[in-house]
């Protein structure tokens, strides 16, 4: 059994939905005279469970607001689940968004360093990886302008090509595709197909059901925060776009 | 145990994105300005001429050698504390879009806002000396010994900076508040003023409660009176730094795993 490399027991994520944000002493002490600290619970994720073993490919499909980010949250450590436990075997690298770390100000070099380092990588590895990283991303004329001036494209491209250097054990992606000109998607599907047939594993949200289809071969349909449906992928996704159908219908 | 062994595996593992973040931060700070780091040095030099004419006649009673070296001591340590936590206190709520979306240690982000505020104290360590030449002050050999002040500070700094940015990412106007405390705690450090002016009860309050009067008056010993500091002074200012981080450090990692739900 020692071949599962994601598993994820009873979880159930929790967030505090109260209708107004209290963020400030002022305010805290004048609801707590009041009587009116709030507590509204929402569970995004409730009791999912599932094993993911290495070398698998797994979606997540669901409608908007479903809990499929939360739960690659929770998977990526940013989240910690309310309830159960969720147990990692190897190094993730996390797409949630393309150059989350990117400093405006900083020119595209620097930001390379700076974002690398973020996910962990050491000062030698990037400058090791740094012609490769400018080849994918196709940037070369612009590396020493502040990424505040790139399009949301240029970006998307610089953050996948920093975050794919390393061929990690398990690869998350979400929805991050969406950006991005017809080349560039087809390009980061081949990077990723060739990470899968190095043995990486793969979670991966997309609202393209085509996309699903190809790149995956087990996915997770959840509504609502609990899952539905999961298993081999065709059925999940015929599943999940019968429901969306009838739900058009009504 | 084991939690421990691997915090300080995060920490090594860490360690190059925090000289990334640190050298971030210094090269926004002055990027775009024809003198650069030369500010570090100029900006304090300034205040201290203008303090120096406002308050020199008025406090030429009082028992001070050197007033400008005198001044210019107490200021770059206090600016230190008052820069440092300042930034410090944001680090986590600005950092959002980071925590956010990836997995990173979250004091990384505090840590490194007081890493850079050291670096600037050091750079303006430079209009001290400036001003130490041309006052003709005496270069003792015990002004070899201030980094055992900044490594005091810098760890009292760290706690405080640790306990701030926690809290503030629950409750906004800390900030604001800070702020205000600040002032007062300019104020009650004798920097422009001697201790000796100060109430009697006052005085006892700023001398055993005010971490900075600690500070500054072990650095004075160094540049203006030529000896070694006090050593009830090391120990109060050891003692402050320690205590004041296990604070920071026990508020920071009991509150951290929340603040996702916050920021």
């Amino acid at each position: 059994m020692n071949d599962i490399v994601i598993d994820v027991n009873n979880v159930t994520i929790r967030f505090n939905l109260a209708s107004e944000k209290v963020d400030n002493l002022k305010e805290y002490f004048v609801k707590l005279v009041k009587r009116e600290l709030l507590f509204q619970e929402f569970l995004a994720v409730k009791d999912a469970s599932f094993q993911i073993r290495k070398g698998e490919s797994w979606a997540l499909v669901g409608s908007n607001g479903s809990g499929k980010s939360t739960l690659l949250k929770a998977i990526c450590g940013i989240l910690k689940p309310y309830r159960g436990t969720i147990s990692v075997n190897g190094a993730i690298s996390p797409l949630l968004e393309l150059g989350a770390g990117f400093d405006m100000n900083l020119t595209a070099k620097e930001n390379i360093y700076l974002n690398g380092t973020v996910l962990g990588h050491s000062k030698k590895y990037i400058q090791k990886h740094f012609d490769e990283i400018v080849e994918f991303s196709e940037l070369q004329n612009f590396l020493n302008s502040p990424v505040k001036n790139f399009s949301s494209g240029m970006r998307a491209r610089l953050g996948f090509a920093i975050a794919t250097t390393v061929q990690p054990d398990i690869l998350i992606v979400d929805e991050i595709l969406a950006v991005g000109d017809y080349a560039f998607q087809q390009k980061c599907l081949k990077r990723m197909n060739e990470m899968m047939n190095g043995g990486t594993t793969l979670l991966f949200v997309s609202h393209s059901i085509n996309q699903v289809r190809t790149l995956c071969k087990h996915a997770i349909w959840i509504d609502q925060g609990t899952i539905q449906k999961k298993g081999e992928v065709n059925e999940v996704c015929d599943a999940y776009m019968d429901m969306m159908e009838k739900k058009q219908k009504k | 145990m084991r939690l421990f062994i691997t915090r300080i595996k995060g920490f090594i593992k860490y360690t190059d994105l925090m000289n990334e973040l640190v050298s971030r931060d210094l090269k926004l700070k002055y990027r775009r300005s024809i003198l650069g780091y030369l500010w570090s040095i100029l900006n304090p030099l300034f205040i201290m001429i203008i303090m120096t004419i406002v308050f020199s006649r008025m406090f030429k009673r009082g028992n001070i050698p050197n007033y400008p070296v005198y001044l210019i001591s107490g200021q770059i340590l206090f600016n230190f504390m008052n820069l440092s936590t300042k930034s410090a206190i944001q680090s986590i709520n600005g950092s959002a879009s980071l925590l956010k979306k990836t997995y990173v240690p979250k004091y990384i982000f505090t840590v490194s806002k007081v890493e850079s505020g050291l670096i600037d104290c050091i750079f303006s360590f430079g209009a001290l000396l400036i001003v130490m030449i041309f006052t003709r002050n005496h270069f003792s050999p015990y002004l070899l010994l201030f980094p055992l002040i900044l490594i005091q500070e810098f760890i009292f700094i760290l706690g405080l900076s640790m306990l701030l940015a926690a809290s503030n990412v629950f409750f906004h106007d800390i900030y604001y508040i800070y702020n205000a405390i600040t002032t007062a705690w300019l104020y009650l450090t004798p920097i422009f003023y001697p201790i000796e002016y100060l109430p009697d009860m006052l005085r006892w309050f700023v001398v055993h409660l005010n971490p900075m009067y600690a500070y500054v008056t072990q650095l004075r010993c160094l540049t203006l009176y030529n000896c070694f500091p006090d050593i009830s002074m090391i120990i109060y200012g050891c003692a402050d730094a320690v205590i004041m981080l296990m604070i920071g450090i026990w508020f920071f990692l009991k509150t951290q795993d929340k603040f996702i739900l916050y920021i």
